[in-house]
């Protein structure tokens, strides 16, 4: 019965993301456009969830929903909202579309059933790391122990992307000025309601990045939602305030030290004779050592992250709108 | 306990049945203001009263009080956010749809999709010419 | 019946792939191009999890009393994907930003028009 129940919501789900997408297709206004595309993460994620994946879900609600939208609207405002229709190939786009579409549906007649226990993928890597977190590791949470533990090398290399991307970004824009004419309008009920909000916002990240061993969450997700508090206060308070609570000359700082705090756990275990990321050299009981790599490793991705998406949002809200005629 | 059980259906069912409610203002008032505060029954009491069904459904777990802090937050959240999209709304320029006549029969929603277009149109230029 | 239930979100997957490749094709606009590849991005995301799932699994969470949990490598994959995704979307809008600024239009037909009509390099060719 719980079974099928899943299947209901996932074809209902998925439903609601064709019909977003149709919508979006349809919408020449890219400000509702960039809205749909926050509706339709937040919906995925709600897919994620009901495919057991709880972390992916975290991560999309608070990445893909909360900041990217974010991001859009804010590069809405140095572009321009409305795209031209006249432009539009749609002779040239559908015989491509279809094609790949037939192409890639022939593809997958040969793929095992969603949710078959007997797929191949289910008897490869995954009982080992399923078994080896319980008895090595010793955290419940599998998907923490895989990304910081067992796949190490991945996550490394996928936080100095982060930081690199947020080098690029502040290649292309710029810091941003500190000074702005114009500030936000004074509003009591804003401003009485969102200063407890952002302290809430602070803890909860903070929580997550904790807790990541037990439960959802972890590195990834607290830096984003540390980062949406401080969006938060520069968006209700003015960029002014926010920037005198957070310097943006500090971030790609707090970023380099996110990924180094990374690369040094990684290194202390070389200088044991182990291999890099090995967390098993961090202590004497090789559980304890994974406890505290894992800890150590979460922290810098958290704090990489956190700078990082703070760094590329001060990036765009910070830069002069040029009105051409 | 079978009126715990009771209670949580009842929730639920009342909850649901808001939900519903908001979903049809959505789609059937006529104007921006008159959507956005059926929107608001929906996340408000529609979303909490699911909430106490499911905390009644479950019983007395470490959960709970996690629930009962998310009632918290999305009661003090949810009508900000209501009134900060009003706000945003007023200043952009999007006026509530004033009528001497009933809304709900004269009015149909790709009317107020027209005025809402208008009012866009006007306010930004046109865009795609290079820069001097 | 089975046969079609177990495939149907590989289905919906490939629709929503086609949808978005059909925005990044057909629209010249340049964030609604950033927007249909962020579309593909999640339908990506989608196969991978449905491949994680086992029916009646749990989430990677351990628990006791529970066998069965559903498969954490997708998601320990896709998890650091949406991150990356984020963080090279957020790349493209800053690339797209500059060329407004540089061409005054996020269009690319109106650019490369603008490209054409612009004699910049025969100017050059000329002089040299």
């Amino acid at each position: 019965m719980i079974a099928n129940l899943e299947l209901v919501i996932d074809i209902c789900l998925l439903a609601f993301l064709i019909m977003i997408v149709f919508a979006s297709i349809k919408i020449t206004d890219l400000f509702a456009v960039t809205m749909l595309f926050g509706i339709f993460s937040f919906v995925s994620a709600l897919l994620f969830l009901d495919l057991d994946a709880v972390d992916v879900a975290f991560t999309e609600a608070a990445v893909g929903a909360g900041f990217t939208t974010v991001l859009m609207l804010s590069a809405l405002r140095l572009t321009t909202r409305f795209e031209n229709v006249k432009h539009r190939h749609s002779l040239l786009g559908l015989p491509i579309v279809i094609l790949t579409g037939a192409a890639l549906l022939y593809g997958v007649a040969d793929f095992p059933n969603m949710g078959d226990a007997n797929a191949p993928i289910h008897h490869h890597l995954a009982p080992d790391f399923i078994r080896l977190t319980q008895q090595k590791i010793d955290i419940p949470n599998i998907v923490t122990a895989v990304l910081a533990s067992f796949r190490g090398y991945d996550t490394f290399g996928e936080t100095v992307v982060i930081f690199s991307a947020g080098a690029a970004v502040l290649m292309l824009l710029g810091m941003g000025h500190v000074e702005r004419k114009q500030e936000p309008e004074k509003n009591l009920i804003l401003w009485v309601v969102v200063k407890p909000m952002i302290a809430l916002i602070l803890i909860f990240g903070l929580y997550v990045q904790f807790h990541g061993d037990f439960g959802a969450g972890g590195g990834f997700q607290a830096g984003v939602i540390f980062a949406s508090g401080f969006i938060l206060y520069s968006l209700v308070f003015g960029e002014t305030y926010a920037r005198k609570v957070i310097p943006a000359t500090i971030l790609p700082r707090l970023s380099a030290l996110g990924v180094l705090i990374y690369g040094v756990t990684g290194l202390m275990s070389l200088i044991s004779n182990k291999p890099f990321l090995d967390y098993n050299a961090l202590s004497s009981n090789p559980v304890g050592g994974q406890h505290l790599g894992i800890l150590l490793v979460e922290a810098g991705v958290g704090l990489a992250v956190f700078s990082t998406i703070l760094l590329i949002y001060y990036s765009f809200s910070g830069r002069e709108v040029i009105h051409y005629e | 306990m079978i009126i715990i059980g009771w209670l949580s259906d009842v929730c639920l069912l009342l909850g649901g049945f808001l939900v519903l409610t908001g979903a049809v203002g959505l789609l059937r008032l006529p104007d921006f203001f008159t959507r956005l505060h059926a929107a608001s029954v929906t996340e408000t009491l529609g979303a909490v009263l699911l909430i106490i069904g499911i905390m009644l459904d479950t019983g007395l777990m470490l959960d709970t009080a996690k629930l009962i802090l998310l009632i918290c937050v999305m009661f003090i959240a949810n009508p900000t956010i209501t009134h900060g999209l009003c706000r945003a709304a007023a200043h952009g320029g999007i006026k509530p749809a004033m009528e001497t006549k009933s809304p709900m029969q004269n009015s149909t929603p790709s009317d107020s999709k027209n005025i809402y277009e208008n009012q866009i149109q006007t306010e930004t230029g046109v865009s795609g010419k290079a820069p001097k | 019946m089975n046969e079609i239930l177990g495939h149907f979100n590989y289905g919906i997957v490939i629709l929503l792939m086609m949808m978005g490749l059909y925005i990044v094709i057909a629209s010249s606009n340049l964030i609604k191009k950033l927007i249909g590849i962020s579309v593909f991005q999640v339908s990506v995301f989608i196969l991978y999890i449905t491949f994680g799932k086992i029916t009646g699994g749990n989430p990677p969470i351990i628990v006791d009393n529970v066998d069965v949990y559903s498969n954490p490598l997708p998601h320990v994959l896709i998890l650091t994907a949406i991150v990356v995704g984020v963080a090279t979307t957020s790349v493209g809008l800053a690339l797209i930003v500059r060329i407004r600024e540089a061409y005054g239009s996020t269009d690319e037909d109106d650019i490369n028009d603008i490209d054409k009509n612009d004699n910049f390099y025969l100017k050059n060719r000329s002089t040299t």
